[in-house]
């Protein structure tokens, strides 16, 4: 399987042989075999639950493997630690923003947040010596911000590569990149891609883990699939990301044909009428009809998440009146967002949607009914079979895996998670369905399972799906709105879409929007 | 990874590592094993009479915890809930011996006081904004001054001079002192019947109906319930109103059982009713604020407590005693839980 052409003949920077871990009764990695050479750019690919993860945490230390062995330049190490990684030259750099640094400090001290740890400076730091190394720092890879500002200041992209530049800084071997434009717009993402490039010209080996097929189109060498725990075919330049697809899901992968029949458009659902997200913002407006499907989309704070809120009633707009079936509309509060048919999947699930642990009710079925036991349970007690045959039907329809409804959410996959989210607002009838980012660390077959649902119980409702991704945007939609600057700047059948506007819209970041 | 194909089989049987077994069991397993070791060096040690004194020598500290149970549900703590107990204790002797009301006023009395303090706290933290531990240790100052001022920091009783030189005239009528002292069929202590029917209407909120589990959400994610629909700031402010009025309940069984306004009565309350909730966290290895817990956490004490004094041990090794059973528990709950990176 593993044809790679131009294996030299010295031992590559890094090999796992046969490596395999085993989690109670699931088998994560099943006797792994991968190599990376110097200079190097691998793309893992792999449905949620492949094992990707598992690799990512062995080779970083987290845990060790049950069997196997792992070679660097030709001698076997044992990774027992996270801190004999980076001794080793291993870093990693993930996509939640907890583990990026320290917000309150300041960027340098950030960026020279390693030396202090390790106590590799003197007990007494001079700030202007740690401004000058830490610029050295940031110069290495690019990174023009100011670096006296503390970290939780910067935009997540700049964060993101405060990150990277920390792990370039220590002389690395190896580093490897999480869903890294997971918050990222184009513009910043293709940022990321050039301190990649420099990356490979200092012959340092990259380990790229994305569900984004762009990216991976930009960056890969090569590209590894696993699948159910293996390493199922690797794909040397130019990869054919179709058969990859298909190597990575088992099974072709249909695009959402499923088109809404011809939407009646004399009525509209949900009407805004000069709307402002923000005091300084310009008003725009727009209308929804029953049966659309809408991709908003825009750049990470072009406002679409402040639209989806607004309508959902969080907050009001700071100008202009919406409607809804003609009349009124200015929910105060989700509460009555719900109680009429109006609905909101938040973006980040953990944050917005979910229950932790603690939490007696964090199942399958708990997750689900939330928003609707006091319509369902008016009295009280919850009594009945309701709760579980919303649950039921909910994983049916969106093809949930799971033990039963009782199944704990922490024990999900991420697609199935964000599955139980989008699952939660279709056990009730919605009049407006809002999503924000719903395929956030979704991998493609879970996303399309998603897209499906979506479409087959849209024909009476308006949805509105609000993704930066443009192919997402175009996967999910029938009618394309764009945003920028807390405004719409663009707004178009998919049909008759205009790919080339809609990324320069979506680029520009306002400089020169083109304007409908 | 086709999904098309869900499985919605029937439930496998779920194999439970050993620690999860041990997590779950801990606690009654340790509770049987005191029970058979008390039993073999004290043969009255299970006799009904003893029973039901630990049950009832708990049964106020059990009260304040499912009352602290409720706040710690919403994420919260309510510190007051001790110190709301004795200032309860001394209003409601005041009423009775100062004002000479009825046992009907007293308890409606503390009652009403301790809905108002636990509205002072959800002020303090839901409106104000203040950190729920700093907002309640507040309280629990003003409440501990606040109980001394009416009478001159003197405990209270028939006879008792006052600031201004007035004779308290009152006495504790008959049927207030039941409240703390009856044993319904000569047999069950009147304390541990409010305690079981308290217990179980709040265990039945708190499991059994959709109030319960908002309460749970606000805890563990807010914003989710917010946006999920649920008035957040309005549970939470009730969670405190529900301890404080619980804790006044506490306290006037407490005045009930000693007879008179102490101005030292329920020093140790806080802390042991706060253990008993903690306790209960690790019972069945639930890892949350749980009613039943709670209770059975209490008990635990409360065996122990009195297996020891039967046993000779000397009264001040109680609290040592009770810091070794918290510090178990809480490796039970914390040390065993299996290990999410």
């Amino acid at each position: 399987m593993s044809s790679t052409a131009q294996i030299s003949a010295a031992a590559p920077l890094i090999a796992f042989t046969q490596v395999s871990k085993r989690f109670g009764s699931t088998l994560a990695l099943d006797r792994v075999s991968l190599r990376l050479d110097a200079g190097e750019v691998v793309a893992l690919m792999g449905a949620n639950g492949a094992g990707k993860s598992t690799l990512v945490r062995i080779l970083s230390g987290v845990y060790p493997p049950d069997s196997g062995e792992i070679a660097l330049s030709g001698k076997p190490v044992s990774v027992t630690s996270p801190k004999m990684a980076r001794r080793l030259g291993i870093f990693a750099v993930h996509q939640s923003i907890a583990e990026i640094g320290v917000p309150g400090l300041s960027v340098a001290e950030n960026l020279t947040l390693d030396r202090l740890c390790a106590g590799e400076t003197k007990a007494i730091v001079s700030r202007r010596q740690l401004r000058r190394t830490a610029a050295a720092i940031a110069a290495g890879i690019g990174l023009e911000v100011d670096l006296t500002q503390p970290l939780e200041r910067l935009t997540i992209a700049d964060q993101q590569l405060v990150a990277i530049a920390r792990a370039v800084a220590s002389n690395p071997a190896i580093i490897i990149f999480d869903e890294p434009t997971a918050s990222l717009s184009q513009l910043e993402a293709d940022r990321l891609f050039q301190v990649i490039d420099r990356l490979r010209e200092r012959r340092v080996a990259v380990l790229y883990i994305s569900h984004r097929l762009g990216d991976l189109k930009r960056v890969a060498d090569r590209v590894e699939v696993l699948r159910d725990g293996r390493v199922v075919e690797s794909f040397n330049r130019p990869v054919d990301f179709g058969a990859a697809i298909r190597a990575m899901i088992g099974r072709d992968l249909h695009s959402p044909a499923v088109r809404s029949a011809a939407i009646e458009r004399a009525t509209p659902l949900l009407v805004l009428d000069q709307i402002r997200l923000r005091r300084d913002a310009e008003p725009f407006d727009l209308a929804v009809h029953p049966g659309e499907v809408i991709a908003v989309t825009g750049a990470v704070g072009s406002g679409k998440t402040s639209l989806a809120e607004i309508i959902y009633g969080v907050r009001p707009p700071a100008g202009g009146t919406m409607s809804l079936s003609g009349r009124p509309w200015a929910p105060h509060g989700p509460d009555r967002a719900i109680a009429s048919g109006v609905f909101l999947a938040g973006e980040n699930r953990w944050r917005t949607s979910l229950f932790p642990a603690s939490v007696p009710f964090a199942s399958i079925a708990g997750t689900i009914s939330f928003p609707f036991l006091r319509a369902w349970f008016p009295t009280g007690p919850l009594t009945g079979r309701r709760e579980r045959v919303a649950a039921e039907h909910g994983v049916r329809a969106f093809g949930i895996k799971c033990r039963d409804i009782d199944d704990r959410l922490e024990t999900l996959s991420g697609g199935n998670q964000q599955k139980v989210v989008v699952a939660r607002w279709h056990a009730e009838p919605a009049r407006v369905l809002l999503l924000d980012e719903p395929f956030q660390g979704v991998d493609i077959g879970a996303r399309t399972d998603i897209i499906r649902a979506l479409r087959a119980g849209a024909s009476d409702r308006a949805t509105l799906v609000f993704v930066s991704d443009h192919e997402e945007a175009l996967e999910v939609g029938d009618r394309i709105v764009v945003m920028d600057r807390h405004r719409i700047v663009d707004d178009q059948d998919r049909e008759t879409i205009d790919l080339l506007r809609l990324l320069s819209a979506a680029e520009s970041n306002g400089q020169d929007a083109s304007r409908p | 990874m086709s999904a098309t194909e869900t499985v919605l089989a029937s439930r496998p049987h779920r194999v439970l590592p050993i620690r999860e077994i041990a997590s779950r069991s801990a606690i009654f397993l340790l509770l049987g094993a005191l029970v058979v070791l008390f039993q073999f060096e004290e043969p009255a040690f299970l006799n009904l009479g003893n029973l039901f004194s630990i049950l009832q020598a708990v049964s106020i500290t059990a009260l304040l915890g499912v009352g602290i149970t409720v706040t710690l549900a919403v994420g919260g703590f309510d510190l007051s809930a001790g110190s709301m107990a004795a200032f309860s204790q001394m209003a409601a002797s005041y009423v009775l011996v100062v004002l000479q009301g009825s046992t009907l006023d007293a308890v409606i009395f503390c009652l009403i006081v301790g809905a108002a303090v636990g509205v002072f706290n959800a002020i303090l933290i839901v409106f104000v904004g203040i950190p729920d531990l700093l907002a309640t240790l507040g309280t629990l100052f003003l409440l501990v001054g606040l109980e001394l001022i009416p009478s001159g920091g003197r405990s209270i009783a028939t006879g008792a001079i006052l600031p201004g030189g007035i004779t308290a005239k009152g006495s504790f009528p008959a049927d207030f002192l039941a409240l703390g002292r009856l044993h319904l069929g000569g047999v069950v202590p009147l304390p541990v019947v409010i305690l079981a029917i308290v217990a179980l209407v709040v265990w039945f909120v708190m499991e059994r109906t959709r109030w319960g589990r908002v309460f749970y959400a606000i805890g563990g994610n807010e914003t989710a319930a917010r946006l999920a629909g649920a008035p957040t700031r309005r549970y939470r402010a009730a969670a405190y109103v529900i301890s404080g009025t619980i804790a006044a309940l506490g306290g006037a069984l407490l005045a009930a059982r000693i007879g008179r306004g102490d101005v030292s009565a329920g020093n140790s309350l806080l802390l042991d009713s706060v253990a008993a909730a903690l306790i209960g966290y690790a019972v069945l290895g639930v890892n949350h604020p749980n009613v039943f817990g709670t209770v059975v956490g209490a008990i635990f004490v409360g065996v122990l407590l009195n297996g020891l004094t039967m046993l000779n041990a000397p009264y001040y090794t109680q609290d040592f005693v009770k810091g070794a059973v918290l510090v178990g528990a809480l490796v039970i709950t914390f040390g065993l839980r299996r290990k999410r990176s």
